[in-house]
């Protein structure tokens, strides 16, 4: 038994690291559905493109240049977030904004087709194959914990995706709560009819949710690929459920229930692949889903939403 | 003018962005190295395609105004004098492939699988306007059941084609019961993990289903409790062509199986029709055009969306016995979310609810790629796109079917 908070430890330490992923991805699904109530089925795609544009960035500096590596991780993060911005913007333009007021399921419809367009994109562009990232990080923090001496690992690379996620976090908290934009994207989500009568360019603030959305999951799809050092173009499919899946836990609509829902999504499904088995994880995930949604539908942090007849 | 001009000069520089990463700049493997290929004559033409196009947007858009209303709408039910047209469609279809050949017999038979699920389909996402994005999963029971018993009882396809189609039915009435009182697009994600958690258990329940590699070997249906094979695989017993005293062909078993897929397509278009002139397929189209209305008016919502979602789930469990008897093997890749989206697509491009665009767009959806297979690489491209396109130009579908409605005089 005097392995078990040493084990413990390490399972939260990754189960955090895969969390933070989730909840920068859940963030996207989130806002936009607050404000034009729609799922963006294609936002894990965004994020699989990040992951790419983070490698093409990376490829095309080149590892052996002598760049130092923060400055070499920050270009691929801006130059990622630039590329995902501009996706963001031209899918909301392109496939959702014909289609708003249609009802729910035309624009899940287009969304669902705008995901396997991107899919197939990305293939046909960058290969189908499996592309592998070069080992940016190599090592990690390892000590030694409890009586046994267990060996707690904690690889650089994770480190880096609790940190960037947190500062992002916060970041993305102040900017809600205090810019201009964020006090008008927050007007929209609590009512857009309104919003727009007093004069808030309601289509800018949509724009803006989807941009802001797409450069949070590039930042994920970035740190992730440099983690697994692998990518592929169908990565997004199943990585955007779970999101998804995140942020109805956290409760859909509200940001600090995504990263709440990212947080013990990742944790959940990091103590399943522990201590039931690794091929069950998605399950797990999958069955999580559908029992929030069968019995909490409104998640832990979202308010219930009424009917209007 | 000015103003145009700038949107298309905006727009090209976005294009810009948005190819470069991806088709700019490919990667290439170079044994352990990558390296980028620049080819930044993609991006030069998607830029000027765009500018182009968008310069030219006020006219271009006009034929896809057009387009919104100006094709053909079905008239609300066939009525008698259609009987005999009907007919003569049957008969074409099931006399043709007696003089077609086996490469053309076999894309034929493909459109009627894909017809009879489309239809399958149609009725839950068409007529009851419930987004199953987890089609695929219950297409997965059917084939594996069929499997499964013969892999254990030994049983013959049309035995299990019955146990196939109630398995499927009885997945759905136990998925559906939970999850029909969801808002729609909840509904489609639960289905899409439901039809995933299927997939996943078909490949970790190793010791049942076979894993990755699946179950092989699985028999073709019989005629009459005869082989359609060379030999009898039993000692003593006759096969089909020593019955009818014929020389052994395989061509007979490719015409054999078109049959039998175009009776079950004819099956179940024959079954929707009469069941959407029912009071249950009545109650399904006035819960998919106001839930609330109907539950005032005393309907059971989750009762009535039960019966829809267990009946599609029925003709995917047909359809997947047939598919593993087909193939003669099955395996947990067959049944991927691709599948539901590419069947989903064919409805939403025939038109939901409409049965014979249902059945037009199948034959499109199945016979373009065969046709233009040095296109294979883009055919799910062009699916996702022809599915936005849809939902943004005609969300209605190529063929809509006309409800019947009074209209006031103007």
């Amino acid at each position: 038994m005097s392995d078990l908070i040493p084990q413990l430890t390490q399972q939260i330490f990754n189960g955090l690291s895969l969390g933070a992923i989730y909840a920068l991805i859940a963030i996207g699904y989130t806002m936009v559905y607050g404000i034009i109530g729609m799922i963006n089925f294609a936002h894990g795609e965004i994020y699989m493109i990040g992951a790419y544009v983070g490698l093409v960035t990376l490829t095309a500096i080149g590892t052996q240049t002598g760049m130092p590596l923060p400055l070499m991780v920050a270009a691929m993060l801006v130059v990622a977030m630039a590329v995902t911005g501009v996706y963001g913007y031209t899918l909301e333009r392109v496939a959702y904004r014909p289609v708003r007021g249609s009802p729910r399921l035309v624009a899940l419809i287009s969304a669902i087709g705008m995901s396997i367009f991107l899919q197939n994109w990305m293939a046909l562009g960058q290969g189908a194959r499996d592309m592998a990232v070069p080992a940016l990080f190599s090592g990690g923090i390892n000590f030694d914990m409890g009586t046994e001496g267990f060996g707690v690992t904690m690889p650089y690379a994770r480190i880096l995706i609790i940190v960037v996620t947190v500062v992002l976090m916060a970041g993305l908290w102040m900017f809600i709560k205090h810019s201009r934009m964020g006090r008008a994207s927050r007007a929209c989500s609590q009512d857009m009819h309104m919003a727009n009568l007093l004069g808030i360019d309601t289509n800018k603030v949509i724009s803006f949710t989807f941009v802001l959305g797409a450069m949070l999951a590039a930042v994920g799809g970035v740190l992730i690929a440099i983690t697994i050092g692998k990518l592929n173009p169908f990565i997004g499919f199943i990585v955007g459920i779970k999101a998804f899946t995140a942020a109805v836990l956290g409760g859909i609509g509200s940001i600090p229930g995504a990263m709440l829902g990212g947080v013990l999504l990742g944790l959940a499904e990091t103590f399943a692949a522990a201590y039931i088995s690794s091929q069950y994880k998605d399950i797990v995930a999958f069955g999580l889903l559908v029992l929030i949604l069968l019995f909490r539908p409104t998640g832990l942090l979202g308010k219930p939403e009424v009917e209007k007849v | 003018m000015a103003n145009n001009l700038k949107f298309a000069f905006i727009a090209a520089l976005l294009t810009a962005v948005i190819v470069m990463p991806v088709f700019g700049l490919q990667l290439v493997r170079q044994g352990a190295r990558t390296l980028l290929e620049p080819n930044f004559q993609y991006v030069l033409i998607a830029m000027g395609v765009v500018f182009v196009g968008q310069l030219c947007r006020p006219w271009l858009a006009l034929p896809f105004k057009a387009l919104r209303r100006g094709l053909p709408v079905l008239p609300s039910a066939p009525t008698g004098g259609n009987k005999l047209i009907i007919f003569l469609f049957v008969a074409a279809a099931v006399i043709w492939p007696f003089f077609g050949t086996r490469s053309a017999v076999d894309i034929a038979t493909l459109v009627a699988i894909y017809v009879m699920l489309a239809l399958g389909l149609n009725i839950v996402v068409g007529f009851a306007g419930l987004l199953d994005l987890g089609f695929v999963g219950f297409y997965a029971v059917g084939a594996y059941t069929y499997a499964l018993m013969y892999q254990y009882m030994d049983a013959g396809f049309w035995v299990a084609l019955p146990v196939a189609g109630m398995m499927a039915a009885l997945f759905g009435f136990l998925l559906g019961f939970p999850v029909l009182r969801l808002r729609g697009d909840y509904l489609a994600i639960v289905t899409l993990g439901f039809g995933e958690i299927i997939r996943l258990l078909l490949i970790n329940l190793n010791q049942y289903t076979g894993g990755p590699d699946g179950i092989s070997g699985i028999p073709k249906p019989t005629v009459f409790g005869m082989e359609m094979t060379r030999r009898a695989s039993e000692e003593g017993a006759q096969t089909f062509h020593q019955f009818m005293g014929w020389t052994f062909q395989n061509q007979h078993m490719v015409i054999y199986l078109y049959l039998v897929a175009l009776a079950f397509a004819l099956v179940t278009l024959f079954v929707s029709t009469r069941l959407i002139r029912m009071p249950v397929g009545r109650a399904w189209e006035a819960l998919r055009e106001d839930e609330i209305a109907c539950r005032s008016l005393g309907l059971n919502p989750t009762r009535i969306k039960l019966s829809a979602f267990t009946l599609g789930a029925m003709f995917a469990g047909f359809g997947g016995a047939f598919f593993a008897a087909r193939q003669g093997l099955v395996n947990p890749e067959s049944f991927t979310f691709i599948e539901s989206a590419l069947i989903l697509a064919i409805v939403v491009l025939g038109g939901m609810g409409s049965q014979v665009g249902v059945i037009l767009a199948a034959i499109i959806v199945t016979v373009v790629p065969e046709l233009a297979r040095e296109f294979a690489e883009y055919r799910m491209l062009v699916f996702g796109l022809v599915m936005v396109l849809m939902m943004v130009w005609r969300p209605q579908g190529l063929l809509p079917m006309q409800r019947p409605h009074v209209e006031l005089e103007k």
